[in-house]
């Protein structure tokens, strides 16, 4: 019979041994090394793309932002990464604050991504768009009565509005940016309204949110379209339809998953090469068929779907914002008591 | 000592100021933290010590079909862990879960009367039946070692059996219930994954997002501090019950002496212990295992949930490792050098249990990023050399602090094989010429080996299932199986979060059925 020790010996031995094969990358000529909170289904076909086009190979890790960030500053000078990929602009406004991204000026980013939609730095870009929109009961909503993100504080919608937790950085994002076009105490008076709303607690997450609106605990919800279209697909009969706020004045609230090279990359020309390949036609078109996100570059139609969904105009307040009022955003919210 | 840096460290926090950041939690946080603290923890008291208390008399009193059962049957609900049972709750119970929306189509209304689940009274529902076992199991013992003789001697002066219980049984009960309860009151006050789920704001959840969203280190350690104030007077509590405490159940009263049940009381209290159980085990358990079929059948990606295992495994056997070999040379020590500061010391090293996880992450983590910047300083000036983060980037924060937090755990089962070693033995031994290290090898660890070995077990499954600690120090790539329940739940993605939450119940019930083993026998 095995003792607890020498059980523990072997699961320790082959833990080691795990670890250190995953570790020790060979060193190859030509190659990138990218840490991605993208899961890897939505980055891999670009990379498969990349490497097919230059030759040159795309290494890469996911995990969440949070530890990503960690690993990059823990390993400093040292580190083998030379893209960091996330989503959220808060998130890349919060890399490039922390000083772990290099500037980079390239006529190619710039000419294919939108001004609002990258550091005015230049230390990170957007690279796909995701917008946060109004979804409603068709059964009981009717479009006409709809305007904008700030009118869902009106009391006509009291008792009709479902939101998700305001733990979560999108809601953080969005009301970021609120605080950025009307200002502090306006914001606060308008997210007040939306908790005043409420037909039930918020929740968990953007799917369930959408799910609630369809069976009717509420009219109207906000959500990023690419869980509408997922929701949409699974089941084509949901009363569920797209609505575009604010299309009358400063457009609807957009924000990115983008990417921004490592202040202490190893391979900086060849990761200069993937970046701006991501912003190409080809790239972007990847971009768009796979996670029913918008693409940034504004040449590239989206996925069939997604169009069908129809056109709208973008909030133009540059996404460093979203970073910058995100602290300013999250004690707002504890204010107005949206939990 | 290592115990008190952290208490120290987080409650000298409370003397410095932690900027705009405090000013704002104390102005928009606090008062519902505190109001929802005590109605939560209100809550959980009254309803495991009501489930607690009820289910314990029937099964020691009374003779129903079924019995011998439950008896054990009713501690299985420890194996999964609160967490678990809450966002199992909440996929079957809201609004757009399978119950409601079943309703709905066969009644054709809204249901408006149907209770929300994702509300205070949801939790406390949920809590209470993670967590009833624990006044269960002390009240029974109690119960079984006096309660039938003590109703006898009240129905001999003339009580009723409803007075007598009242009367008699449940006082002389008190102490017991009274050390159930404040395990509860402690888990109550750690928990952090159910109240997360639930969205519902406690301490504990308010440490992770002053540290994580307001990214204010001071902030959360002070909110760290309030809590281990509250802690600390609930210990003071529980040192006092102890102490009245009298070990009683050394010797089995003769069975055979049960009330025998008939009628429509079997029927009823039956079906009470049956609801109770069936809430509390079996449908959370069925419903994982679904979810657990339909993830598998959509497509599973065995490889990242190996890591996750693998990870776990690792973390747990590291650490029962650890701690067992600590406290094992700990309770030596109290053995060989038996004092008042001796028993200071285990006193204080085992009083990590109490410590939330959510104050443990935070005590231990800022000495020890201190420590690291005047080492890296050090090495600086002295070596010219950047060495990087040398302690927060590995797993010995998290190490630490699980040490810490489940030493009492292992030094409850090791400390009472110590006991079984009587000084004759020693003696004996010695007199046939063993010292030193020989002594310790041939007659000590062959002893204490099973007791090391429970102890071990309770702290790996312990680790398994902790939560708070491993999310807000783990070092990069290392997530576990809790934290991946932890990350799943947050996308209200059940389906995802089951395969690892039903691999934690199974880990759960190892000891337990281990436990049983050796009580039954």
């Amino acid at each position: 019979m095995q003792t607890p020790s020498s059980k523990f010996r072997i699961i320790s031995a082959s833990f080691w041994i795990i670890l250190f094969v995953s570790i020790a990358h060979p060193v190859c000529a030509e190659q990138v090394v990218v840490y991605s909170a993208r899961v890897e289904q939505l980055i891999k076909p670009m990379f498969d793309a990349f490497t097919q086009q230059t030759g040159i190979k795309v290494k890469y890790t996911t995990d969440n932002e949070g530890a990503l960030m960690a690993r990059l500053q823990a390993e400093g000078k040292n580190t083998p990464a030379d893209m960091l990929i996330t989503v959220d602009a808060g998130n890349l406004w919060a890399a490039s604050q922390a000083g772990l991204l290099r500037p980079f000026d390239s006529q190619i980013l710039i000419s294919n991504i939108p001004e609002h939609l990258r550091d005015p730095a230049n230390e990170w870009f957007g690279l796909s768009i995701r917008a946060r929109t109004i979804i409603y009961n068709t059964k009981k909503v009717s479009p006409e009565d709809l305007s904008t993100y700030e009118d869902l504080a009106d009391p006509k919608w009291k008792n009709r509005l479902c939101l998700r937790t305001s733990k979560k950085v999108y809601n953080q994002s969005l009301v970021a940016m609120m605080i950025a076009e009307h200002g502090e105490a306006e914001t606060e008076k308008i997210v007040r309204g939306w908790v005043a709303n409420l037909a039930t607690d918020p929740l968990s997450d953007d799917t369930r949110a959408l799910e609630f609106v369809a069976a009717g605990r509420c009219d109207l919800t906000m959500v990023n379209t690419y869980y509408y279209g997922r929701l949409i697909q699974k089941d084509p009969d949901l009363p569920l339809a797209v609505f575009w706020p604010n299309q009358k004045d400063s457009g609807v609230h957009v924000n990115v998953s983008g990417a921004g090279l490592t202040r202490y990359g190893k391979n900086q020309q060849a990761a200069e090469k993937l970046l701006e390949f991501l912003s190409s036609i080809s790239a972007q078109k990847l971009f768009a068929d796979l996670n029913m996100e918008y693409p940034v570059n504004p040449n590239i139609a989206p996925d069939p779907t997604v169009a069908s969904w129809g056109r709208f105009k973008q909030n133009h307040i540059n996404l460093v914002k979203a970073g910058e009022f995100q602290a300013a955003a999250v004690k707002l919210m504890d204010r107005a008591g949206y939990r | 000592m290592l115990v008190l840096i952290p208490v120290g460290v987080v409650i000298s926090s409370l003397f410095v100021s932690a900027g705009d950041v405090w000013q704002h939690l104390v102005e928009n946080t606090l008062p519902l933290l505190l109001t929802n603290t005590f109605w939560l923890t209100l809550g959980v008291l009254l309803g495991t010590g009501f489930l607690g208390v009820s289910l314990a008399w029937l099964v020691a009193i009374y003779e129903f079909p079924g019995r011998r059962f439950f008896t054990w049957a009713l501690l299985l609900p420890l194996a999964i862990p609160a967490y678990v049972t809450a966002f199992v709750a909440l996929g079957l119970f809201d609004f757009t879960g399978p119950v409601q929306t079943t309703l709905r189509d066969w009644t054709n209304s809204d249901l408006h009367w149907f209770p929300e689940i994702r509300s205070r009274t949801g939790v406390i529902i949920v809590m209470t039946l993670a967590f009833y076992p624990y006044v269960y199991l002390l009240a029974r013992n109690a119960f079984e070692s006096q309660g039938k003789r003590s109703l006898e001697v009240a129905q001999s002066l003339g009580f009723t059996r409803r007075t007598g219980f009242y009367k008699v049984a449940l006082p002389m009960a008190r102490p017991w219930v009274a050390g159930g309860l404040l395990l509860v009151l402690m888990e109550t006050l750690a928990d952090f994954g159910t109240v997360a789920v639930f969205n519902y704001d406690t301490f504990t959840t308010a440490i992770y997002k002053a540290w994580f969203s307001l990214f204010s280190l001071p902030a959360a350690s002070q909110l760290a501090s309030m809590l281990i104030i509250i802690v600390f007077i609930i210990v003071v509590l529980e040192q006092h019950f102890r102490a009245r405490m009298r070990y009683a159940e050394s010797r089995k009263s003769p069975r055979a002496s049960r009330i025998q049940l008939t009628g429509q009381q079997k029927w009823f209290v039956m079906t009470f212990i049956a609801t109770v159980w069936f809430c509390a085990f079996l449908l959370p358990l069925l419903q994982l295992l679904y979810w657990s079929v339909q993830s598998i059948l959509v497509g599973f990606d065995l490889e990242r949930y190996l890591e996750f295992l693998a990870h776990s495994l690792f973390l747990s056997c590291l650490a029962a490792l650890i701690t067992c070999t600590i406290v094992t040379m700990i309770v030596y020590a109290a053995r060989r050098f038996p004092g008042r500061s001796m028993q200071f010391a285990v006193r204080t090293a085992t009083i990590g249990y109490a410590l939330p996880g959510a104050v443990l992450a935070i005590g231990i983590f800022i000495p020890l990023a201190w420590l690291e910047g005047r080492l890296s300083e050090l090495a600086l000036t002295v070596f010219q050399i950047e060495t990087g983060l040398l302690i927060q980037g590995t797993i010995v924060v998290m190490l630490v602090a699980y040490l810490i937090r489940f030493m009492a755990v292992s030094h409850y089962a090791i400390h009472g094989a110590m006991q079984r070693i009587t000084p004759s033995i020693e003696e004996a031994a010695m007199g046939m010429g063993l010292h030193g290290w020989a002594l310790l090898s041939r007659i000590h660890f062959p002893i204490l080996k099973s007791g090391i070995f429970t102890g071990a077990t309770l702290v790996f499954v312990d680790v398994m299932k902790e939560m708070p600690i491993t999310l807000m120090t783990r070092p990069f790539g290392w997530d576990t199986l809790a934290v991946r329940v932890y990350e799943m739940t947050s996308e209200g993605a059940w389906e995802q979060a089951a395969v690892p939450a039903a691999t934690l119940v199974l880990a759960g019930l190892l000891p337990i059925l281990f436990f049983m083993r050796q009580t039954e026998n």
